[in-house]
């Protein structure tokens, strides 16, 4: 590992000074006490539109991302250029739903996703189902970001538990302390890092390599040296269906994971987030140019450490770049995962304290005991996911994260189009979720995949021969069981409106859902949270 | 603080340009050739990424005129 040397030395002081930040953030924008999760939870609730900026996109534009989008280019070609038309339609997709969102939070004092679907539909049992969604979805998605620290590491000949134990210990170590201002201050550095890499990368390596025009030569070349049907730098006739679904379905699910909502409503206005739905898609640029990288690690001749495609984008700097610029890449990427861990693993303890906790352990429970529970679950959680990396195959939270994305679409009913109507019924929801949930699971695991020797869980694409059409097309299987899940959803709402069964009380207003910093009705953000 | 406050709405009709920037980039046959290359980029990396312009004018459209 001695040729290594200058990367891991540059890797390590980057990683050790950012982790300082990560702890001296607690005193940043500081507030009375910590003791409450409006502040440790959520920073405060006070961030403008620069922190918000890198704070969200710190959070959705992951090293996991950063690492396997260009692994996915790199395997099968066009079909994973999906990231860039998802992560470009996502934000006009969704601005409206958030600012409402943003408004009837901050009038009852929401911290999570859940909490709003309790106070909208009166159902303890739907916000449960809400909540753990959240939770399941999102833990797979906390390993992820290991598996970007380990493709890194993997490339420096760093090898062993321990340097991935240390990393995740130092994290959990400033997020409990420091709670969303470590990883909202970590970002500036993150991404200021990751720009400053992938400029660079996009610039200088094609310059290399003989320009833009014989990178992409090079990856039609080696595709149509491939058996695979689906691979190719341009989609065929069969994938388009499955390109386009998985891209709507993907930007439909992005906000619906609790880290994403963690991020906005940490946010002090409304206006802070209609500027950063502008702003955000430049990180979606960004992502379109690492995604480029997978055919620049083609042209280059890059072949994967043992099986592990993920290691195509690290080995692609560390044979390109000087020593110590690979270093800071790797840095780049190291802190990358740090973000979206923390900020992941604050919004799944935000969820099991306010609808697990307090719903169902200790109704009474104060600020202070609210931000201890979350706290300590934060803890849990990354537990939970270093355990899930070192002890189970990677490559299960590798589907788990998949399955995650399917069934996080699952509660778009109740908490977006929640946020717009109260004509679903409370039942019809809970049925709507069961059957999107087994529709989704279902068809996952109806889905080959011999590339990796999967019999089933083998990705996302649906063939729609399975349901007796006459054609070799694929669909996005989360796209699929949010239709039957809605169709189930609008069905039992009907039914049980003819039964006259109860609606549950709706402790919203609409005025609530315009309302905007200033107003009477928003808390100050300095008070003590009100209850719901 | 004076009452009644002016109600206050997110309906616009300029809300519209939003769907238009959703559904634009979600149309293969737009997108799904190689030719013309763009600095020898494929046309379906280039304008995927240009498409960035529609969904940024969208969403500063909607601020702008929605802004109090």
């Amino acid at each position: 590992m001695n040729e290594h040397i200058t990367e891991i030395v540059i890797f390590t002081v980057l990683f050790l000074l950012v982790s300082g930040m990560g702890f001296v953030a607690a005193r940043w924008r500081r507030a009375d006490n910590l003791a409450s999760l409006n502040e440790w939870g959520l920073g405060g609730r006070n961030f403008g539109s620069w922190i918000t900026w890198f704070l969200v996109g710190g959070d959705l534009y992951t090293a996991y991302t950063f690492v396997a989008v260009p692994a996915l280019l790199f395997g099968a070609g066009a079909t994973g250029f999906f990231a860039v038309p998802y992560t470009v339609i996502t934000y006009p997709l969704v601005m409206l739903v958030l600012i409402r969102l943003w408004s009837v939070s901050h009038v009852h004092g929401l911290v999570t996703p859940a909490d709003f679907v309790r106070v909208r539909f009166g159902s303890p049992t739907l916000a449960l189902l809400v909540a753990i969604t959240g939770i399941v979805a999102t833990m797979p998605y906390i390993a992820l970001q290991l598996i970007g620290i380990e493709a890194v590491l993997k490339t420096m000949g760093v090898t062993g538990d321990l340097p991935l134990i240390i990393a995740f210990a130092i994290l959990a170590a400033y997020t409990y302390q420091s709670g969303l201002r470590a990883p909202a201050l970590i970002a500036f550095v993150k991404d200021i890092l990751i720009y400053l890499v992938i400029l660079v990368a996009v610039i200088y390596i094609p310059a290399r390599l003989g320009g833009f025009g014989s990178i992409f030569d090079a990856a039609e070349a080696k595709f149509a040296g491939t058996p695979a049907p689906g691979d190719g730098i341009l989609l065929n006739a069969n994938n388009q269906l499955q390109y386009v679904t998985l891209a709507l379905g993907s930007a439909m699910a992005l906000f619906l994971y609790p880290h994403s909502v963690t991020g906005v409503l940490a946010s002090r206005s409304r206006d802070v987030i209609k500027r950063n739905m502008s702003a955000l898609p430049a990180y979606s640029l960004l992502l379109g140019l690492i995604a480029l990288l997978g055919y620049m690690a083609i042209a280059a001749g890059i072949t994967p450490i043992g099986k592990d495609v993920n290691t195509v984008v690290p080995q692609l700097f560390d044979r390109m770049f000087p020593d110590w610029f690979t270093g800071v890449a790797f840095a780049a990427i190291g802190i990358g995962a740090l973000v979206p861990a923390a900020i992941m693993s604050i919004a799944a303890a935000n969820l099991f304290t306010r609808n697990i906790y307090k719903e169902y352990v200790r109704r009474d429970a104060t600020d202070a005991q609210e931000a201890r529970v979350s706290k300590l679950t934060s803890l849990v959680v990354k537990v939970g996911a270093v355990l899930c990396i070192l002890l189970i195959d990677p490559q299960f939270s590798i589907d788990l994260q998949l399955i995650g994305g399917v069934i996080i679409l699952q509660t778009l009913p109740s908490v977006a189009l929640g946020l717009f109507t109260r004509w679903f019924h409370r039942v019809g929801l809970i049925a709507g979720w069961t059957a999107g949930m087994t529709a989704g699971m279902v068809l996952l695991y109806n889905i080959a995949n011999p590339a990796n020797n999967h019999a089933h869980f083998g990705g996302s694409a649906f063939p729609l021969s399975k349901l007796g059409f006459d054609t070799p097309m694929t669909i996005y299987a989360g796209f699929l069981a949010l239709i039957v899940n809605l169709v189930v959803a609008a069905l039992v709402t009907v039914v049980a409106r003819r039964l006259g069964s109860s609606e549950g009380v709706d402790g919203t207003r609409p005025r609530d859902y315009t309302a905007d910093a200033g107003d009477p009705e928003v808390k100050d953000d300095l008070e003590p949270a009100g209850s719901t | 603080m004076t009452d009644p406050r002016s109600p206050r709405s997110d309906r616009s009709r300029w809300n519209w340009v939003l769907l238009l920037a959703v559904v634009i980039p979600l149309v293969p046959a737009l997108f799904n050739h190689e030719e013309p290359r763009l600095f020898g980029v494929p046309l379906f990396y280039w304008l995927q990424l240009a498409f960035l312009v529609v969904s940024v004018s969208a969403t500063l459209i909607v601020y702008r005129v929605t802004r109090r």
